[in-house]
């Protein structure tokens, strides 16, 4: 079974909360909420959800909870969720930025604002998804840190102290169209995880604007069992998912 | 409150003054005081600060030039992800920003709701919520633990309080007793409490509030007066008693694109009372 790469996509997605056990997962975007769902029917089946309103939804479709927003932020403060996000921007020690790009004082193109990702960062697992790998997302800097990265560089910032008063971010994966990324390397810059089928490293070094880690050997990101091309086919009849990647 | 407070959204909107710090509750496109907002526009009020978790409200204010800062972590329409008049104020510079993570927002309304200077938090420590708030403070924890044995950093997020709250329950009573029906009661309670004088729109005032204890989210000691605007939350969502209008909304945000179109639209549906534009809604 070889799948688009929509239907890798999800997969790597799903992989990201496995072994997370009884937490929040937060998925942003389709194919994250494809790759949460094909977790929780799968190998991660502790997941919590919600209907993307007040409700935490099970499997079934049935209510086995509540959480309006204020519950939300309790559960974030708690340490029990693990949220994908997206990112308009991340550099390389994977500080993100959703809010806006150019100079914040007025920027040249105003985006979602910091939304939760500061306190997302600082309290619990976070990953991301970039449908669209490109130099314009993978940036050397981001023009405003939204999500928390593991260092700042040159551009500290107060309440960015040193590591023996902040505990460092828990920053799992970066997934986009064209490989899986993560920072598992000794100064937490992002590596090369995995490239998806059909993708070469030299694809995705292009397509960043900052030196990534490649391991001596990366191997091919997971193509999707039978079982789960098929529960990826019964979670999104229409196809939802291909058109989140170009 | 005190008795004989109900009011319309005009005489509401005739206790603010320029100026002035307003709560709007709600969440995005969601159970928003759209009435008693719509009131602020027929109004000569101006240079006023908008708190919020934003949508259409803070949209609005920030059209018509009457919201001088919105303090917020977005500004969104929910179903359509960009709040097209706060990126346009953004954009042209016509509109100030006090940018939060949405917890220290929340935190920031549960200190003023509290009457505390501030509740310390772990949000905005090493984003760059520090550098564009230079007036935001850390505070160290006088109390060592294993992680921190000097004691812990945190934001010191400061009380967050309101000169007025505007918020819109489902059903009301006469003496000022809120109540809402919908999935969540977002943070109108801590509005209300964080704010020198609370105002209630509700879609109906009845004699005698009915339901869920838990959805009895006001009680009439946080509130100051009360306003009866049916279908008030539109074209935001006020479940169970209506849906987003997302025809409207689409709308709404292809009209912000261009001055023109938006010109019309508030010819259309903005320039006349609450009458006028309910009528026009519904045509």
């Amino acid at each position: 079974m070889t799948g688009s790469t929509a239907d890798v996509c999800v997969v790597a997605c799903a992989e990201a909360w496995r072994g997370d056990g009884a937490i929040l997962a937060s998925p942003m975007g389709v194919i994250p909420a494809l790759g949460a769902r094909l977790a929780r029917q799968t190998f991660a089946p502790d997941l919590l959800m919600t209907d993307g309103e007040a409700f935490l939804i099970d499997e079934a479709g049935k209510v086995e909870g509540w959480l309006p927003y204020r519950q939300v932020f309790t559960m974030v403060a708690a340490g029990r969720r693990h949220v994908m996000m997206g990112a308009a921007q991340i550099d390389r020690f994977g500080n993100q930025n959703i809010s806006c790009i150019g100079d914040w004082a007025r920027p040249k193109a105003q985006l979602l604002g910091v939304r939760g990702a500061p306190g997302n960062t600082v309290n619990h697992a976070v990953s991301y998804w970039v449908p669209r790998h490109s130099r314009r997302v993978f940036v050397e800097h981001v023009d405003m840190v939204c999500g928390v990265g593991y260092h700042r560089g040159s551009s500290g910032v107060r309440g960015s102290s040193p590591a023996s008063q902040q505990s460092a971010p828990d920053l799992r994966v970066v997934v986009t169209n064209l490989a899986v990324l993560d920072f598992l390397t000794p100064d937490h810059a992002m590596r090369v995880r995995s490239v998806h089928p059909g993708v070469e490293v030299a694809d995705v070094l292009n397509q960043t604007g900052f030196e990534l880690v490649v391991p001596d050997d990366v191997p091919t990101s997971r193509a999707p069992s039978a079982a789960e091309f098929d529960l990826i086919r019964r979670l999104d009849p229409d196809g939802t998912r291909a058109k989140e990647v170009p | 409150m005190l008795s004989g407070r109900v009011l319309t959204p005009d005489e509401v909107v005739r206790e603010l003054s320029d100026g002035m710090t307003i709560g709007i509750g709600g969440w995005g496109s969601r159970r928003k005081p759209m009435a008693l907002v719509r009131a602020i526009l027929r109004s000569p009020l101006r240079d006023l600060t908008v708190v919020s978790y934003a949508g259409p409200d803070v949209g609005l204010l920030i059209a018509s030039g009457q919201a001088r800062r919105i303090v917020t972590g977005f500004a969104s329409l929910d179903s359509i992800a960009l709040e097209p008049h706060f990126r346009n104020g953004r954009q042209r510079g016509t509109v100030e920003l006090t940018e939060l993570d949405e917890g220290m927002l929340h935190w920031g309304l549960l200190a003023a709701a509290h009457r505390l200077p501030f509740l310390p938090i772990r949000a905005g420590l090493g984003s760059d919520v520090m550098r564009v708030n230079p007036e935001l403070r850390t505070v160290r924890s006088p109390y060592p633990d294993t992680g921190h044995p000097g004691g812990e950093d945190l934001v010191a997020m400061p009380a967050l309080r309101l000169d007025a709250a505007l918020v819109h329950m489902n059903r009301a009573d006469a003496v000022g007793n809120g109540q809402y029906l919908g999935p969540d009661p977002y943070f109108d309670d801590l509005f209300c409490l964080a704010a020198e004088r609370a105002y209630v729109s509700c879609e109906e005032i009845v004699p005698a509030l009915t339901g869920p204890p838990p959805s009895l989210l006001l009680n009439r000691a946080m509130v100051h007066a009360v306003t009866e605007t049916p279908n008030g939350a539109h074209f935001t969502s006020c479940v169970p008693d209506y849906g987003r209008d997302e025809e409207f909304q689409r709308r709404y945000a292809k009209a912000a694109a261009d001055p023109d179109d938006w010109r019309r639209f508030r010819a259309e549906y903005l320039d006349g009372d609450e009458a006028s534009y309910q009528k026009a809604v519904r045509r």
